[in-house]
């Protein structure tokens, strides 16, 4: 494995697949933060040559983290597909990239060459990739999901309504969620925070969200996102639940100080398939966000983009309804600026789609990181153009509860017209039926919570 | 995840804590939880407590009301119903798919707020006042704290001399104050805090150390003032993250015998403290009783859960 090159009269040796690997990334906080980033741009033009040049074959004899070691190693290992693998094997990470972008590649073939790669080879082409690769590339893959009702079809942009309370009030949750409702938000998920992670706390919103779907009628599916263990119990005393949700990590270490393991979520898996409110065959909704394993000192010196890819790679294995990157609510250690959290947002969106995953971003900034809410309309304008299946969508994109800010109703309702997409088929269908949409557009009755009354 | 690890576990052992506070009425531990409900579409929201009476041309003038409501709603009174419900920022109207101007300004003006007291300074007039001598961490500028937590944890080495030259050693708590993520809260809450604090440790017979200001600190600066000071108990103020509903929100960290290698789950908090939330004139006497079980019991956080059992 060559792992030197010559640029401009300078000679770069890395020491390591690991530190190539890193030093290839774009500029990410994080990176830096534990010491893994290019000291210099031109010594980042040099990985990332090294790195066009090595096969995939090689990315998987030489592991960061070993299958013997690792949990998600291990999975990850376990589930490609050695015919696809064998075929692409001998192919170099430009090549790939090459493949990938190709006019003759479909979004088909991609699904289908997705089963041979692993997460690393992943992230490898992703660090390859300029933003409007990620975004034309991740706009080929057409990845559809089935709670109770589908997700992912080409043209359509669906969200998540989350309506947080500060204290988990009912009344309170519910006059958001109204208001969502009537600015179409809605067809991925009615998913609400808890600040309280209880059971009655869990099955109090889980009863209401339900509730208020039947009688209205609404062609969608209700999560509660506490910790995986809080649902459960709350499914095993009959609350209504149409999927579980839980926030994942890209090591088994990362994944141990939240409180999961690999049979944990099989367990979930199955009391979801047995005991869900939904038709599936897609009950399981994941959260993942890049420096969450540095965060968690479970990094193992590896970069924060493959640390994130092996996230979707442990996810793939469930075949999650939705999953979403939390791209700009880890923090500005991780993620600086509204530069890093663009970059990272295509990044995780196409990593996710390339996993075959029906992948969505909460596209967001805390107060602390150097961005504002133009940086998360621009990007949503390019995940709109990338083929996103969902975004997350708040009141005025400020989020009560967490003290964050995300997408607003209105930035969703704005999105679908500007860059023509439509709402999920059956969710549109019942807008249209409460006279709040016609023909893909809002009518004049939107954005009347009190229609819901 | 470690903010939510400490919290947990601070409303648990607080929870053993309910008697004594409604002897003492202060507020109960939910009240630890509890959030301002801000009705968005007034002009300020109605605080508890109007300490300075004067008035001068300033405060005369009014401010905006930022006023954004549904051109038409079916029913009007459901709708003020709903919006009083919740502080999210509902039944504020639209124009064609966009916010309508006021709302828009509105949210503006509060990420403003926010902005501003990440990036703002704690002024010296309210450290003379307070006569608290100021020290940094080993973070030279904002951007630098911002992005390495790490060096916010360690004192720099004139900061360290200056402690150990200036304060009383082995304290029984010794009281910290941080700007941390908010300048605003201390500016707003620390002064009120501190005094109801010292007087409430006073009455309960607990000796105070010398306390002072660190500039940029995070929450684990107290182990290193921990292993130069030698106190029982270090409370530390310190200003969170700010959000849209309050830029200026403080939290009180309480750790028994803070040193190097103490674990998260050892640290308690009570956060929310400003006018909005628990009022900062009465945080003190809450505290110096959080403070009286820590020292009665020698732990705190997840090791005071095990000596109560």
């Amino acid at each position: 494995m060559k792992l030197q090159t010559k640029l401009l009269g300078q000679v770069y040796q890395f020491k390591s697949l690991k530190e190539v690997f890193a030093k290839a990334n774009e500029e990410k906080s994080g990176d830096r933060l534990a010491g893994l980033a290019a000291e210099t741009v031109q010594e980042r033009i040099a990985a990332k040559h090294v790195l066009s040049e090595i096969t995939l074959k090689d990315i998987r004899d030489y592991p960061f983290l070993s299958p013997d070691e690792d949990a998600v190693s291990r999975l990850i290992d376990e589930q490609i597909n050695e015919t696809v693998y064998m075929a692409v094997r001998n192919w170099t990470v430009s090549e790939l990239r090459e493949h990938i972008l190709a006019d003759d590649t479909l979004g088909s073939d991609l699904r289908k060459l997705s089963t041979g790669l692993n997460s690393e080879m992943i992230a490898a082409v992703t660090k390859l990739m300029s933003n409007l690769d990620l975004v034309f590339a991740a706009s080929k893959m057409e990845i559809i999901t089935c709670c109770n009702t589908p997700v992912g079809q080409k043209g359509v942009l669906a969200s998540r309504l989350q309506p947080n309370h500060p204290t988990d009030n009912v009344e309170g949750m519910l006059a958001s969620l109204r208001e969502g409702l009537s600015y179409g938000i809605g067809d991925a998920v009615i998913g609400i925070n808890p600040v309280d992670d209880s059971v009655e706390s869990v099955k109090r919103l889980l009863h209401a969200t339900h509730d208020f779907m039947q009688d209205w009628k609404i062609p969608t599916q209700n999560c509660v996102l506490a910790h995986v263990t809080t649902q459960m119990k709350a499914i095993e005393e009959g609350a209504p639940a149409d999927m579980i949700f839980q926030s994942i990590a890209g090591t088994e270490a990362a994944n141990k100080s939240f409180g999961i393991s690999q049979s944990l979520l099989d367990e979930a898996h199955d009391m979801i398939n047995s005991l869900g409110t939904s038709k599936g065959p897609n009950r399981l909704y994941f959260e993942t966000g890049q420096g969450s394993e540095l965060s968690a000192e479970a990094h193992y010196d590896i970069d924060q983009v493959t640390l994130e890819a092996r996230n979707y790679g442990f996810a793939r294995k469930y075949e999650p309804f939705l999953l979403n990157t939390v791209v700009g609510f880890i923090g500005p250690e991780y993620l600086y600026d509204n530069k890093q959290v663009i970059r990272a947002g295509l990044e995780d969106h196409f990593m996710g789609k390339m996993h075959n995953i029906s992948m969505g971003v909460d596209i967001c900034y805390t107060n602390h990181i150097k961005a504002d809410q133009n940086d998360m309309e621009n990007l949503g304008v390019l995940l709109t153009a990338a083929g996103v299946n969902f975004i997350i969508a708040t009141p005025m994109g400020d989020d009560c509860m967490l003290n964050y800010q995300s997408m607003s109703y209105h930035d969703v309702a704005t999105l679908r017209q500007t860059m023509s997409k439509r709402t999920s088929p059956h969710f549109e269908g019942w807008l249209e039926s409460m006279g709040l949409m016609e023909k893909g557009k809002l009518t004049g009755l939107a954005g009347d919570l009190t229609l819901f009354h | 995840m470690d903010r939510t690890l400490i919290e947990k576990v601070t409303s648990m052992v607080l929870e053993e804590l309910k008697v004594e506070q409604h002897s003492a009425s202060v507020k109960p531990p939910a009240s630890m939880r509890m959030v301002k409900i801000y009705n968005n579409l007034n002009t300020k929201p109605t605080f508890g407590e109007v300490t300075d009476t004067t008035r001068s041309d300033e405060e005369a003038i009014e401010e905006p009301t930022f006023y954004s409501t549904v051109a038409s709603p079916k029913n009007k009174e459901k709708l003020l119903e709903n919006q009083e419900k919740t502080p999210a920022r509902i039944g504020i109207g639209r124009a064609g798919v966009r916010p309508k101007t006021n709302a828009l300004l509105k949210f503006r003006l509060d990420h403003a707020a926010a902005v501003d007291a990440v990036y703002g300074k704690v002024t010296e007039d309210l450290l003379s006042r307070m006569k608290w001598f100021s020290v940094q961490t080993s973070t030279e500028t904002q951007e630098e704290y911002i992005r390495r937590p790490d060096l916010g944890r360690k004192l720099n080495e004139d900061s360290k001399k200056l402690i150990e030259s200036q304060c009383e050693k082995n304290p029984q708590v010794q009281i910290v104050i941080s700007d941390g993520l908010s300048s605003e809260a201390i500016e707003q809450n620390a002064e009120d805090v501190y005094l109801s604090l010292s007087q409430s440790l006073n009455q309960l017979g607990f000796q105070t150390g010398t306390p002072f200001f660190v500039k940029n600190g995070r929450v684990a600066v107290m182990d290193e003032i921990g292993e130069l000071l030698q106190p029982d108990v270090i409370i530390l103020l310190i200003g969170e993250r700010p959000g849209l509903i309050s830029a200026e929100s403080l939290s009180a960290y309480i750790c028994y015998q803070p040193r190097k290698g103490t674990i998260e789950a050892d640290r308690m908090v009570v956060s929310n403290i400003h006018r909005g939330g628990i009022p900062p004139a009465e945080a003190g006497a809450y505290l110096g009783n959080v403070i009286k079980k820590v020292l009665t019991f020698k732990a705190s956080g997840v090791s005071l859960l095990q000596k109560e059992k």
